[in-house]
């Protein structure tokens, strides 16, 4: 009846116990509150069945912060545990345990955190940026935010229920093949990224044709701002690879399932296959990931800068050129696999050449400040701590590029301060940038500047503290994911500064939410009336704070590079055309689909076989109700 | 403080620590500039600074730009240079030179330990590989287990060990010492617990050990090794006297005839 769930899945030892009592507890006092502010009809009716770009955009940005907060704790137990668990001392960790945690922080961070803040991102900026009211699809898109919101809930619920995988975050077999991970923390693994996946490709179809057919009259591609062009390209990026992600588990999913043999070690599976596969989707992932923040430091560096952005054709090739690239270079993710000389040169090669664009868009950037009135607001703060670690992360990158070094630095601590670098310093501050910079748009109040800036300031700080000792580490011999070492290795003390750097970093974040509570509390000091507080650049700002659910009332044409700049000072009054506005009635219907996935793959990987077609074609009735409604617009006169 | 990368002990480590040396300096080169330019746009131009220029719609510049795609372009030329000739100079599946005869010494990462066969001598050992130093060493490795990865940090860089497959790594030590080894890819449970010591000491040294092992009361025929391939942690350091000079084979062909040796049939 219930498959292999028994009791025996309910967590056992004390650190389990408590971490489920979190997410029990936790999930308890938000209904609660919910439940006793009577805030449950204006939940549902005002957000959770909204179709509307911007509260989608919010939510996706609640989700990524709470999920950060838990990537965050497994970060600090991962650290705190390699500060004490040396010699003969074991730590307060059991290996299997160690394992799930830093599993589910890759995971957490890649696919629950920067995911649904860049989507979080795009939904609230780039409809307001190409002067579009509405995404192309919208109920696809109150979908895709559903689907993630349920592969969210499975990774929390293998917290409570069972376990989660054990094998790394792109769980490589032969361990993740049933022969070695026989338990459901895989299955968890593969459902919780197999319909998140699915949510992202449909935002990654929805966010592309929205900006290829939606642009304001004028708006041609040479005049869309580069967050645009950004975002462009990595929803290109997110059609592309995707689908291998999804191929991908699924055929690891029919060999654990029904006993196939794509990716074992015997009968003809081939592992490295899977190898090869997870990188092609895993190397676009990061450019899926950064190319947003690209495109949030390009608005922002002109306008605090004062100054048009300088090099602009320069910046859509570069941009292009990344997005091609990116696809060429995922072998250098296991050069150490042996794939021979000619292979892996040919790979370093390719992965080097990335460097170019990026150094050109570093310098672009500089010479856009160049004869420019810097003002040094929070954003700014983020941009200067991306451009140095940034800088210097993607020289450890090139550095690991040439595959003879990357021989002595692979799997290294090197390798995994590497990629932090990159995605700490580069996605995170630029999605932090971002934020603050859009915030008074989406909310119609600016955050505290002063206490963003002490928050940049220990992000920063912190980050150099936590992982300068990693880059040391790494050159000491230390490989990730140990849970325990010998004292005479002298690794120690890095992982004591390490963790230290973990502090810093958590105060920082304390802050942030320190600043989010001040700023509510003044937010009719810090209210924006204008619709433009930072004397911006492009067409988000030509609208008030927060917009209106239809965004533009008129939607403006668009003659050049910085839309709304050329508007502010021209004299020139396009005659405005009316129409009536059409708009996508709520609907709850993609929250219905994505709960019957979320049971679905509950189903899955508990092995309730009856519950699946259930589920199943519970979720299809729902598609085929909303097909047949005819009546999903609604029509507002002016 | 003990730095193992840069400090190495044989001649692929010192190769390897001088490409990272090279390859950091180069991008040096672009990265320091970076640094100062981005201090120095930043304070010159500042809102507060009034004196500095200002040129608010100055938004492009073909030769600057041209400066800047050549630049990194460069410097990348030089390095993916480097890059292709090292790939070939340091491909571990390469022979190294040498005036002495290469040993050959088989590998195989089992969980959680590893698994050391001399083919020549027909004795095994598990987590502790001893060989002379000042000669080539043949490794040829593989896995009985999930992926791991083999790497003796001061003597070169590491290749994977694969179940139904056969790896190459060549390394020779350029003086005697113990030399600390581990996995490099994660593998499971006990992947903290696989780390052995690479000892290399004089032939006649080596010789001497040789006649060690020969006396250890165990021996690794088929049965033998399928216990010692049962999953165990923290395993300690032990010999056998004799071994199937078919093993190794045996366990990389397992998985193509999975019937011949398969534990699970």
């Amino acid at each position: 009846m219930l498959g292999r769930l028994t009791l025996a899945a309910i967590p056992s030892d004390p650190i389990a116990i408590a971490g489920a009592s979190v997410v029990v507890i936790g999930g308890l006092v938000v209904i609660s509150l919910l439940t006793y502010f009577r805030l449950w009809k204006w939940l549902w009716s005002e957000w959770l069945t909204s179709l509307d770009p911007k509260k989608i955009g919010v939510m996706y940005l609640i989700a990524a912060v709470v999920m950060l907060a838990r990537g965050m704790i497994d970060a600090g137990m991962m650290r705190a545990q390699q500060a004490v668990s040396v010699g003969s001392d074991q730590g307060f960790l059991a290996p299997a345990h160690f394992d799930q945690i830093f599993t589910a922080h890759g995971v957490i961070m890649i696919f629950f955190v920067a995911m649904p803040f860049m989507f979080g991102l795009l939904n609230l900026i780039v409809p307001l940026q190409i002067g579009a009211r509405d995404v192309a699809f919208p109920f696809l898109n109150s979908l895709s935010f559903w689907l993630f919101v349920a592969g969210a809930l499975l990774v929390n619920c293998s917290l409570v229920i069972g376990e989660f995988a054990a094998t790394g975050w792109l769980a490589y077999p032969p361990l993740s093949e049933i022969a070695y991970s026989p338990g459901v923390g895989v299955d968890y693994y593969i459902w919780a990224l197999q319909i998140a996946g699915l949510g992202s490709l449909f935002s990654g179809i929805n966010f592309l044709t929205t900006i290829l057919t939606m642009r304001s009259p004028g708006m041609t591609l040479m005049r869309m701002p580069i967050f645009v062009w950004t975002a462009a390209a990595s929803m290109v990026l997110v059609i592309f690879a995707f689908p291998i992600l999804t191929g991908t588990l699924g055929m690891l999913f029919l060999d654990r399932f029904a006993g196939m043999h794509f990716f074992t070690s015997d009968f003809g599976g081939n592992p490295m296959m899977y190898i090869n596969l997870i990188w092609s989707w895993g190397h676009p992932e990061v450019y899926i990931l950064i190319l947003p923040a690209f495109g949030v430091f390009s608005e922002i560096v002109p306008v605090f800068s004062q100054k048009r952005l300088f090099g602009y054709t320069s910046m859509v090739i570069a941009t292009i050129s990344i997005t091609v690239l990116s696809f060429l270079v995922w072998l250098h993710h296991f050069f150490t696999m042996g794939a021979g000389a000619n292979v892996n040169a040919f790979f370093g090669i390719m992965t080097m050449v990335i460097a170019i664009p990026t150094g050109v868009k570093i310098f672009n950037w500089l010479f856009t400040m160049f004869r420019g009135r810097i003002l040094f607001t929070s954003p700014m703060i983020w941009f200067f701590g991306f451009v140095v670690t940034f800088t210097l992360g993607g020289a450890a990158g090139v550095l690991m590029s040439i595959p003879a070094a990357d021989f002595q630095l692979h799997n290294s601590l090197f390798l995994v301060a590497h990629f932090h670098t990159m995605i700490v310093g580069g996605v995170l501050f630029g999605y932090f940038a971002g934020l603050t910079y859009w915030f008074p748009k989406i909310f119609g109040y600016r955050l505290d500047e002063t206490l963003g800036k002490i928050a940049a300031w220990l992000w920063i700080v912190g980050f150099v503290v936590a992982f300068v000792p990693l880059y040391i580490l790494g050159f000491m011999g230390a490989t990730r994911r140990l849970d325990h070492y010998d004292l005479s290795t002298g690794w120690r003390p890095l992982f004591i500064i390490a963790g230290i750097g973990v502090v810093i970093i958590a105060c920082g974040a304390a802050l942030q939410v320190l600043q989010l509570i001040v700023s509510y509390r003044r937010r009719h000091k810090y209210r924006d009336t204008t619709g433009d507080p930072w004397n911006g650049r492009n067409l988000e700002w030509f609208t008030p704070s927060p917009p209106p659910a239809y965004n533009f009332t008129h939607i403006p044409h668009v003659y050049g590079h910085d839309a709304f700049w050329a508007a502010k000072h021209s004299s020139v009054i396009h005659p405005a055309e009316h129409d009536d506005i059409v708009m996508q009635k709520d609907t709850g219907l993609g929250l219905y689909i994505a709960g019957f996935s979320f049971v679905a793959g509950f189903a899955i990987i508990w092995h309730i076989i009856w519950l699946i077609p259930v589920a199943l074609v519970g979720g299809i009735v729902c598609i085929l109700f909303r097909m047949l409604d005819e009546h999903t617009e609604y029509t507002i006169t002016i | 403080m003990n730095i193992p990368i840069l400090d190495p002990k044989g001649v692929v480590g010192l190769a390897e620590k001088d490409l990272i040396v090279t390859a950091a300096v180069l991008m040096a080169l672009v990265v320091i500039p970076v640094f100062i330019l981005t201090f120095a746009i930043a304070w010159r131009y500042r809102a507060g600074n009034s004196k500095a220029k200002y040129t608010p719609n100055w938004e492009h510049n073909r030769l600057e730009e041209f400066v800047w795609w050549a630049i990194p372009s460069l410097i990348i030329a030089a390095l993916a240079g480097i890059a292709w000739t090292s790939s070939h100079d340091l491909d571990p599946f390469k022979p190294l030179d040498s005036s002495q005869p290469p040993l050959t010494i088989q590998v195989v990462a089992l969980d959680w330990k590893w698994l050391f066969i001399y083919p020549e001598e027909r004795i095994a050992s598990v987590n502790l590989v001893e060989f002379p130093a000042l000669r080539p060493i043949n490794f040829q490795i593989t896995s009985d287990a999930p992926m791991n990865s083999f790497w003796i940090p001061q003597l070169g860089g590491q290749i994977y060990a694969m179940a139904g497959m056969s790896t190459q790594l060549h390394l020779m030590a350029d003086a005697p010492g113990i030399y600390s080894g581990a996995s490099a890819n994660f593998s499971g449970r006990g992947f903290a617990g696989m780390k052995f010591n690479a000892v290399a000491v004089a032939e006649e040294e080596y010789q001497k050990w040789i006649t060690e092992v020969r006396k250890s009361p165990d021996v690794l025929d088929l049965r033998h090794y399928n216990t010692l391939a049962m999953p165990s942690e923290n395993s300690p350091v032990s010999y056998y006297a004799w071994t199937d000079e078919s093993l190794y084979n045996s366990i990389v062909q397992k998985f193509t005839r999975p019937k011949s040796l398969n534990t699970n049939e």
